[in-house]
């Protein structure tokens, strides 16, 4: 387990390097000089210079690379230009919303998608399982940010139950501040429990047909007692990948879905920042998205060799 | 020909799908209005006998922005999924045929890929080169490749143990020809199933990209652009953004449809495979 949970690491580290060096080296290949292009063509001669020599551009690239690395270890990710303010503090900041967000979208996809594709496959083939799965495959194919417009529209302008859009930090009211992403984390959740039911349901039913259900049941358990002992269990390993794999995206989802609601997240950060081409702050929101992916990714390996003894014997997966 | 067709979810599917695509067809010679049609004075009509669909906020046809926005759509998830399967296929059978370290390689770099959601993959290229609907490809495109990369792979190994696979080494051909002439065949329907999905999932990430601002871009139009321009609207006039979403549902509802019965048609074992996860 040891060895596996190293090899695991340093393909972490390895990766996040590599892309580290693939932004810095896009970023950096950007036609002329980046001081001029961030300034714009109406800067002068001297204010290009003084950003070049405040950016560090005038070291070499591999310089300025392990300087932004070695920087980003101790958590300083250099300033933003256009914000005047460090870019790891604006990017925290944002983060208290982004992170939420997705959370609670991931814990509401599971509680609705996970129960319900066990009783979809419980009802395996009678009208339930053709309902459920049809609404599932509708879900799947509702684009997120559209379903949180839907949602706006009969929560937040019809009902007005819940704020249209905008967010309370939370030091201010940290219950207007949960009430704010309510609708956002329905929007995001609603294909990723789809998405959800239809793997637990596939998983669930692949698991029925095995012999130690069987053997369950020759000892005398139910078949229900059968599935909820010994299947679900087993179904869920399945289930668990696909979950890494999804809240990685949906980290990356909120970023479409916060422009809905007008919450200042990472999403409208990156934005902000594209727009006037403050590539420092560019280049650090990606990092932290890629880390934030990687990272999921790496604990969904150790929480599936955790549950699955059998994985931590292979090298490979 | 006649097998497939007695499986009712796939001729439902592909009819659907068919009915999309030609509407984006016609559009590229005939639209009911042109769609850079502006005209204040009639914008905001309801559906009616002049304007099917009714106006939006600038007078334009909505049926015509439909039509040219679904044609939009369409291209650019049809230009990722290839080249998401002309770089990711040859390097799944790659891996496949020759093992060892082509395979680590492979593997490794389809890991390295996936770290870089198509998202910050558009947010890079828009940086780099400003918007446009070939950042969308781009970034689609190359979410796709290690999807068509490990479907490649997993398909060619369960072939490459096979005997006429061994009877071809027999006679004395290479990796690179036992991949094209033996592996690449065997596997095109799991290509063409893995295709339907990925398109679909493209006209989802089109759709997304563009309403944030980083894909399609005016003059042009794609369904994601449209709910773009409606949605500082849509509290006021939420038909204009009703109209393109529902118009993606059923894309998207339609090709997953037509997918899910493409595969149970040529291969009922298939039928246990959830590869439609990743959103």
């Amino acid at each position: 387990m040891i060895l596996f949970t190293l090899r695991r690491f340093l393909g972490f580290v390895v990766t996040l390097l590599v892309a580290a060096g693939v932004i810095f080296w896009l970023l950096d290949l950007l036609p002329g000089d980046t001081a001029q292009f961030m300034l714009g063509i109406n800067a002068t001669p001297e204010s290009v210079a003084r950003l070049r020599v405040q950016m560090g551009l005038d070291a070499p690239a591999h310089q300025r690379f392990l300087g932004w690395l070695w920087g980003m270890l101790q958590g300083d990710f250099g300033m933003s230009y256009t914000q005047r303010a460090p870019v790891a503090e604006l990017i925290w900041g944002r983060l208290g919303v982004t992170m939420p967000l997705s959370v609670l979208a991931m814990i509401i996809s599971m509680v609705v998608g996970l129960p319900l594709g066990i009783l979809a496959a419980r009802q395996r083939g009678k009208a339930l399982d053709t309902a459920l799965m049809v609404t599932a495959q509708t879900g799947i194919a509702i684009p997120n940010f559209w379903f949180g417009m839907l949602l706006t529209l009969l929560f937040a302008v019809t009902l007005r139950w819940l704020p249209p859009g905008g967010f309370t930090p939370w030091h201010e009211d940290s219950g207007a501040a949960l009430r704010g992403l309510i609708l956002p984390s329905l929007a995001l959740a609603l294909p990723q429990a789809s998405i959800l039911a239809r793997v637990m349901r596939t998983a669930l039913v692949d698991v029925t047909g095995q012999d130690y259900i069987r053997t369950a049941r020759a000892k005398g358990l139910t078949m229900g007692e059968a599935v909820w002992r010994h299947g679900v269990r087993n179904a869920l390993l399945p289930v668990l990948t696909i979950l890494g794999l999804q809240f990685a995206y949906l980290v990356a989802g909120t970023i479409i879905v916060e422009n809905v609601f007008y919450l200042p997240g990472l999403g409208k950060l990156i934005f902000t920042a594209i727009s006037e081409r403050d590539l420092i702050l560019v280049r650090g929101a990606t990092i932290i998205l890629i880390v934030a992916v990687t990272a999921t990714m790496l604990l969904t390996d150790l929480a599936y060799a955790l549950v699955d003894p059998r994985l931590r014997e292979r090298s490979a997966p | 020909m006649r097998r497939l067709l007695t499986h009712p979810s796939l001729v439902l599917g592909v009819v659907a799908t068919l009915v999309f695509v030609a509407l984006g067809l016609i559009s590229l010679v005939w639209t009911p209005y042109p769609i850079e049609q502006i005209d204040i004075p009639r914008r905001f009509l309801a559906p009616g006998a002049a304007h099917w669909l009714g106006t939006d906020n600038l007078g334009r046809d909505m049926l015509s922005l439909v039509m040219a926005g679904t044609w939009t759509s369409f291209v650019v998830a049809a230009i990722a999924v290839a080249i998401g399967a002309g770089i990711g296929v040859p390097l799944g059978l790659a891996a496949a045929a020759w093992g060892g370290p082509v395979e680590w390689l492979v593997l490794r770099f389809s890991d390295f890929i996936f770290a870089f959601p198509s998202v910050i993959v558009a947010i890079l290229i828009t940086t780099l080169l400003g918007p446009s609907a070939i950042n969308a490809i781009v970034a689609i495109g190359i979410f796709n490749i290690p999807v068509f990369a490990r479907v490649a792979r997993g398909g060619a190994l369960s072939i490459a143990t096979l005997d006429f696979v061994a009877a071809g080494r027999l006679a004395g051909l290479g990796n690179a020809m036992i991949a094209w002439r033996h592996l690449l065949p065997n596997i095109m329907s799991l290509l063409i199933v893995q295709g339907t999905i990925q398109l679909s999932l493209g006209i989802l990430a089109e759709a997304g990209l563009s309403y944030v601002g980083l894909g399609t871009q005016p003059p042009e139009t794609s369904l994601g652009l449209m709910l773009r321009s409606a949605q500082g609207l849509f509290l006021i006039h939420p038909w204009l953004s009703l109209v393109p979403g529902l118009c993606i549902v059923l894309i998207v509802v339609a090709l997953n449809i037509a997918g899910d019965g493409l595969r149970d048609a040529i291969d009922p074992r298939l039928r246990q495979g959830n590869s439609n996860v990743l959103a």
